[in-house]
């Protein structure tokens, strides 16, 4: 057992939003295919994908209907055959408008011919996994969706990784899409995480997960080969931020603005692993996800959802919202991305659905009363109530100046202010006016 | 318009807030409050009750004339009210009281923008005012006797303080507080199981409390030649335990940064060390060491900055 060390500061919020007792021991079930998919363009850190399809034209499952632009971006695929009946834009989580592709399904499944299982695995190159990822539109499916290609491609870096950092904390209350993939698919990840090594040339993974998931951890024990270790971690909010886990698996610490590449780590999320592993195997590519559904919900659960089916398809399999939802919240509820209409699409980065009511929605802000507990908290070792105060006065250089951009947008400032203040939207703000003006 | 909310994450919040962190406090300081009316008598009830009341009535007073939000609803004028009247000996008339409060919310606390923003503590500096401008009276203290409710005429000639070390009373007397002073300072136990619970809540940190008796007690031991029974006689007599716990560590007038609040209790420990050792000053001087470290504390903090967790050596 590896000695881990946690990091300073974080918080415990899994006694208020215990959410996660609801789904832990649930299985994933495939919901079933929607009428209509409508698929964004933009489901990737980077340039949006070029449409590359017509209206009236018959697709497959697993067709290219967006190609990737430039260096770091993704293709997107069909997630149902059937035929394009619209081009069209819709609103992402967090209220961005992308262009999309609607396509209705036709119920056959019918998979492109450049779907195809790979014949010998053995035989692939770096270089081929790194082409497959990039041709499968694999992205990071925790959240941040940035290209796998393009993180698994070490070549230029100097030093070189030593180290696959395997993210399966899922530190969030509420989500249990990662914890139920390991329990059921531990297998998967982990020849997931095996192409990974290969591709990135490191000959040690280390997987993190947190320790309120007991049979997690044994079955991907079980299920672990050489140079692949599971450590298991305290449960502490925001364990799964990659900074914190590679100093939790290998004390390392990522200097300030650097990324973890400067700790000779990549770290990739256990389902962008298993997606990897389809998409190296099988020739998939990412047409669903898993999705925990829970909240405000009859009956939540854990759905593997095709890309582009409307929330409120997914809300029927969940048996409907029950009364009282305020916030429709797209991921955890520390990070997530509220959404203002049940139109939203699921896109790659969706790990979990969360219709929340009033325990969502905070109290009036009242003054700072400088209990210092938002330091405290901070993981990063910042100050938010001093950001705060300055970005209030306008002065976003100076909140710039004290370390704004170290921020990694965990929310533990605002969850632990007792004066109920929206510090992280302060430091939002500082980091996106401050950019403009250039201290 | 979407009936759903948009806004930014988080989209979960502890439970803790402004009014149960004020709340803890006032809880913290009921034991010694109570050990103080025990020894004290009625008196000392009336003096709470009034301060209270008039620290409360203050502030609302103030956000109705300023048109702004009534904010008594945070128990922190509460907390002001209470520790004004623990700082006053049973004796003062009960106008006393009432003026302090006064003072202390709305010359102290309120004009300088309410809670967070004021640079003294505010029971302090009323306390300050008071003990200048009626000094007598504010140097006057009964004689504890236990449970005698109906109140004590008997006026101390000596309290620990000026006595020092002179052996007065002992150290049994000193913890328990069945000695003379103000209403809540004598009764170190209940004031050091208050801390404990305050600690225990995470409202206050060891740094500042720590640093000070710390401090506070190396200079006396040093200086009287590694004299235990000296030094613990003057760590528990006068307001330095409630000062320490209580009044040090008031958020609005100390460092929030770990290595401020050491660098602010070393400098209330060391400056009331300067005040006492060695000086028959018939005042308690915690109260002006902690006021005068309240008003560099923004400097402290100034260059006692974080270190951030990306903050490697290169």
């Amino acid at each position: 057992m590896a000695i881990t060390q946690t990091f300073g500061g974080g918080i415990h919020p899994h006694e208020i939003g215990n959410g996660k007792n609801a789904t832990q021991s649930l299985p994933i079930v495939n919901a079933a295919a929607p009428a209509r998919v409508t698929i964004a363009m933009a489901q990737h850190l980077g340039a949006p994908a070029a449409c590359c399809v017509k209206v009236g034209q018959v697709v497959n499952m697993g067709q290219v209907i967006g190609e990737a632009q430039g260096a770091i971006s993704a293709p997107v695929h069909a997630s149902v055959s059937g035929k394009v009946v619209a081009l069209t834009t819709c609103e992402l989580a967090g209220g961005k408008s992308v262009p999309a592709v609607v396509i209705e399904n036709d119920f056959e499944d019918r998979w492109d011919e450049s779907v195809k299982p790979c014949e010998n695995v053995d035989a692939l190159t770096a270089q081929d996994i790194m082409t497959i990822a990039r041709n499968c539109g694999v992205v990071g499916l925790g959240g941040a969706t940035f290209p796998t290609a393009v993180k698994l491609n070490t070549e230029k870096l100097d030093p070189k990784p030593d180290t696959l950092v395997i993210n399966g904390s899922e530190c969030e209350p509420y989500l249990t899409s990662d914890h139920r993939l390991m329990v059921e698919n531990a297998g998967q990840v982990m020849d997931g995480i095996r192409f990974a090594m290969k591709a990135t040339g490191v000959s040690c993974a280390k997987v993190g997960i947190e320790d309120n998931k007991p049979d997690a951890i044994e079955a991907m024990k079980a299920a672990a080969t050489e140079g692949i270790e599971v450590v298991a971690l305290p449960a502490k909010y925001p364990q799964g931020y990659e900074k914190m886990l590679i100093y939790a698996l290998t004390g390392r610490k990522v200097p300030n603005g650097k990324l973890p590449s400067a700790a000779q780590c990549v770290v990739m999320n256990v389902a962008t692993c298993a997606a990897l592993s389809d998409a190296v195997r099988k020739g998939q590519p990412i047409i669903d996800r898993v999705v925990t559904v829970a909240g405000r919900v009859a009956n939540p659960c854990n759905l593997r959802v095709r890309i582009g089916v409307p929330l409120l398809d997914v809300i029927d399999q969940a048996g409907g919202m029950t009364e009282g939802v305020r916030k429709l919240i797209c991921g955890g509820p520390m990070m997530g991305k509220t959404m203002s209409t049940l139109n939203t699409p699921i896109t790659k980065n969706f790990s979990a659905f969360l219709p929340l009511g009033d325990e969502s929605v905070s109290a009036e802000e009242s003054a700072c009363i400088r209990c210092g507990r938002c330091m405290r908290a901070c993981p990063m070792g910042l100050m938010p109530a001093k950001m705060d105060a300055l970005v209030r006065h306008g002065d976003y250089a100076g909140a710039l100046a004290i370390g704004a951009l170290n921020c990694m947008e965990c929310g533990s400032c605002t969850y632990s202010c007792p004066a109920k203040r929206e510090l992280l939207q302060a430091i939002k703000v500082a980091k996106c006016m401050g950019g403009n003006i250039k201290a | 318009m979407s009936k759903y909310i948009v806004s930014c994450s988080p989209h979960l919040r502890d439970n803790v807030s402004t009014r149960s962190i004020m709340q803890d406090v006032c809880l913290a300081m009921l034991p010694a409050c109570i050990a103080g009316v025990l020894f004290f008598g009625y008196r000392a009830a009336i003096i709470l009750a009034l301060s209270v009341a008039a620290a409360v009535l203050s502030e609302k007073f103030y956000c109705k004339a300023a048109h702004i939000k009534d904010t008594t609803g945070d128990y922190s004028a509460v907390v002001t009210g209470m520790l004004l009247a623990m700082n006053l000996p049973s004796t003062v008339p009960y106008w006393m009281p009432v003026i302090g409060s006064i003072i202390a919310i709305l010359l102290c606390k309120m004009i300088f923008g309410g809670i967070g923003q004021n640079f003294i503590n505010p029971a302090l500096g009323a306390r300050a005012i008071l003990a200048l401008s009626w000094a007598n009276v504010m140097n006057t203290f009964a004689a504890p006797a236990f449970g005698n409710l109906a109140g004590v005429d008997t006026i101390a000639s000596v309290t620990p303080v000026s006595g020092v070390a002179n052996g007065s009373f002992t150290l049994a007397q000193l913890a328990l507080g069945n000695i003379p002073g103000t209403i809540g300072e004598t009764c170190k136990i209940a004031l050091l199981a208050g801390a404990a619970y305050l600690m225990y809540k995470q409202v206050i940190s060891w740094h500042i409390p720590v640093a000070f008796i710390g401090s506070f007690a190396a200079c006396y031991l040093i200086f009287t030649g590694f004299n235990v029974n000296v030094t613990l006689y003057q760590v528990l007599s006068g307001g330095l335990i409630l000062g320490a716990f209580f009044m040090a560590t008031d958020y609005s007038t100390s460092p929030t940064t770990n290595k401020g609040k050491i660098v602010f209790g070393l400098g209330c420990g060391l400056l009331l060390f300067w005040f006492r050792y060695g000086k028959k000053a018939p005042a308690e001087w915690c109260s002006f060491a902690i006021l005068l470290m309240n008003v560099v504390s923004p400097l402290i903090e100034r260059v006692t900055g974080n270190k951030s967790f990306g903050e490697v050596k290169k």
